[in-house]
């Protein structure tokens, strides 16, 4: 896994205004039969993307060349459903690196930032307003300004605070994963165990 | 003034990190063969080995074939995934039960059958049904494939420590209600995030009256509306189902143990983030219409028409119509359907066999409807046929198929077609969940045989 770190990112946006988007969606299940990480950006919303014989349907927004970045908008309670990591790999694969919604499930939200995505959990008028703007021009920009903690739409000016804890944050910008830390605490642990057996 | 889960997240805690997320101790990890390839290469690439090997027990369920179990897998893929957890285990010293071992099945049941699942234990695994386990009076939630790594290479995980939520069921369930339709019931209610960021205590009357089987029903299904975790605090229930079971103390640890697990509930004072009271009769069985499984009514409702949805969640609900070829405002009893599926860490225990079985006895399996009957595991298997359960499916058409998770997810050869609509006992109506295009209406065992007999949505209540 590249462990990119994560500073400043101004890009354009890929916008899914729809809710409750599964993990299924993002990777249904018989993608899920490989041994190792790579590759699963192919895989990405795979059955919205393609149809059965595997032509590209022109309507679905990943495939309209007027919408291209490496943000992805999605609507509330991105990423619900089964806990497949694969769902994480393929969006860090296809080459996003901040997904924005108004909320996230749990278990989806630990899987991006345990592979260097960034969740960023915005009000719903913030939301509203960044569809309609990529609507209305989809070469609109977003910056998120990680040390910051800041997300700002550059057709608007509107900004926001986001919210994230600042061990995961420290993590992100220094591209350092929570196995290391843990290794890091085997004493902890083993004193741990000696109290509780 | 604590509650269940604060006793048990308290008792595991091995350090809060600052400005961060807790260090907890992990007492099992499950593994199946599909998130856990990549966490073993992970400890691999570092050139570590598990650090408790003990703590940690691993089977295969979700690619294995429901038929000719004795023969090697056909989807060579699948069964490259299978090898890997096979030569995984084997080379960090793991416990494992493979294709055909007496122990194996849906990994979800059997923790519990085999006593291996326990109140007042932390489990995880890589699969979001692992809150089934809570229903022992565990903190059980599943988790992504990093996540795994982090428990085989330390035993502990880090996590935020959810909210809590206490979910009561009051009064007595109806005739032919299951923890089935009140898991739907209370998703519908709570919507698919209603639960997002909590942990949910299960309680009330209607609860406490509930088997083993079915809480561990109620609880598989607490993920669906975005809850970490579900869980029951353990009582005589409880007990009664554990002891005996292999893996369970024996002797004078079983005392002492059930002494500890009697200690293992909230305190009448516990303070709870947020509380919801249902009414058991409001609840009848139910389906749902469509792609999320909060998306449901009762059997004799309406779909909802658009007009009643929120403006944000409309264009979904539209869509998700569409797909299913549903349309709004309609009913969907006397609807045609083409599959059934019993089956599933949701509906795959004794019980639920025997459920269908008091439906589908004397009658006979409809023509247009093709059954996929799957036990959760050899044990329920072995269960079913001692019972009598297999003579009497078998006589109203029924064939019984070989233990796994089978039509749940489209991972196997068991696959709903394109335009087919399955009546399933799992837990996922998603797009596609079934096999691209297929379209899932969840429901109980009871409504599942209904709908087999008749071939036709049907309320079960008729054929009770």
């Amino acid at each position: 896994m590249k462990k990119e770190k994560f500073n400043i990112l101004t890009d354009s946006c890929i916008p899914l205004p729809l809710e409750n988007i599964d993990t299924d969606q993002i990777v249904p299940a018989r993608f899920l039969k490989a041994t190792t990480r790579e590759g699963f950006g192919d895989f990405l919303f795979r059955d919205w993307r393609f149809d059965k014989e595997g032509n590209k349907i022109e309507s679905f927004v990943m495939n309209n060349p007027k919408y291209s970045g490496r943000i992805l908008v999605a609507g509330k309670n991105f990423g619900c459903g089964s806990s497949r990591e694969h769902a994480a790999w393929a969006i860090a694969d296809y080459g996003f690196r901040v997904v924005v919604s108004s909320f996230f499930a749990d278990i989806h939200k630990n899987n991006e930032l345990n592979n260097f995505v960034l969740p960023v959990v915005v009000s719903e008028e913030f939301l509203k307003e960044l569809f309609a703007s990529i609507e209305q021009n989809p070469a609109t920009q977003v910056t998120v300004d990680l040390p910051q903690q800041t997300i700002t739409n550059n057709a608007t000016g509107k900004s926001e605070q986001f919210e994230i804890n600042g061990y995961k944050k420290h993590c992100l910008m220094n591209g350092l994963d929570d196995i290391d830390f843990l290794l890091s605490n085997k004493d902890k642990i083993e004193a741990w165990e000696a109290k509780n057996n | 003034m604590n509650t269940l889960f604060d006793k048990i997240w308290d008792a595991h805690v091995v350090q809060k990190v600052e400005d961060g997320p807790t260090q907890l101790y992990i007492d099992r990890l499950y593994c199946h063969e599909v998130t856990s390839p990549q966490a073993f290469d992970e400890l691999r690439s570092r050139g570590i080995g598990c650090l408790r090997p003990d703590k940690i027990f691993c089977m295969p369920d979700h690619n294995i074939p429901t038929k000719n179990q004795d023969k090697p897998i056909e989807d060579e893929v699948s069964r490259k995934q299978v090898d890997a957890l096979t030569k995984n285990a084997a080379q960090f010293g793991l416990s494992y039960w493979g294709m055909k071992h007496p122990n194996n099945g849906i990994i979800h049941v059997v923790g519990p059958e085999q006593g291996l699942t326990l109140p007042g234990m932390t489990i995880v695994c890589g699969d979001s049904h692992t809150s089934t386990h809570g229903a022992m009076g565990a903190i059980a939630f599943g988790i992504g494939t990093s996540e795994v790594g982090m428990v085989m290479a330390s035993q502990c995980i880090l996590q935020q420590k959810p909210k809590a939520m206490r979910i009561s069921v009051e009064g007595k369930l109806g005739k032919g209600v299951t923890a089935k339709d009140v898991a739907l019931y209370i998703m519908s209610q709570m919507t698919t995030s209603g639960a997002t960021g909590y942990f949910v205590e299960y309680a009330g009357e209607a609860i406490r009256s509930l088997s083993m089987e079915s809480r561990l029903t109620l609880c598989n299904l607490s993920i669906e509306m975005g809850a970490r975790g579900g869980m029951v605090a353990p009582d005589e229930v409880t007990f009664e189902y554990i002891k005996g079971r292999p893996y369970a103390p024996k002797g004078e640890e079983w005392e002492k143990a059930v002494a500890y697990w009697r200690t293992l509930k909230s305190d009448t004072d516990a303070v709870f983030d947020k509380e919801y009271t249902f009414r058991a009769e409001d609840i009848e069985p139910r389906i749902t219409y469509g792609t999320n499984p909060g998306m449901g009514i009762g059997i004799t409702e309406s779909i909802p028409t658009a007009d009643t949805i929120d403006e944000a969640g409309r264009a979904s609900f539209l869509k998700s119509l569409d797909y299913m070829g549903f349309t709004a405002g309609e009913k969907l009893t006397g609807h045609h359907i083409d599959y059934v599926f019993v089956g599933s860490c949701t509906n795959g225990r004794i019980e639920d066999f025997r459920a269908f079985a008091q439906i589908v006895k004397g009658r006979k399996k409809a023509d247009n409807v093709t059954a996929w009957i799957v036990p959760g595991s050899w044990s329920v298997a072995r269960q079913i046929e001692a019972e009598g359960i297999d003579k009497v499916l078998a006589e109203a058409g029924f064939e019984i198929r070989e233990p796994g998770c089978s039509a749940c997810l489209a991972m196997n050869e068991d696959k709903v077609p394109a335009g087919k609509y399955c009546v399933s006992t799992s837990n996922r109506n998603f797009e596609g969940r079934q096999g691209p295009g297929s379209h899932t209406i969840l429901a109980s065992p009871y409504v599942a045989a209904a709908a087999a007999v008749t071939g036709v949505i049907t309320d079960p209540r008729e054929l009770l």
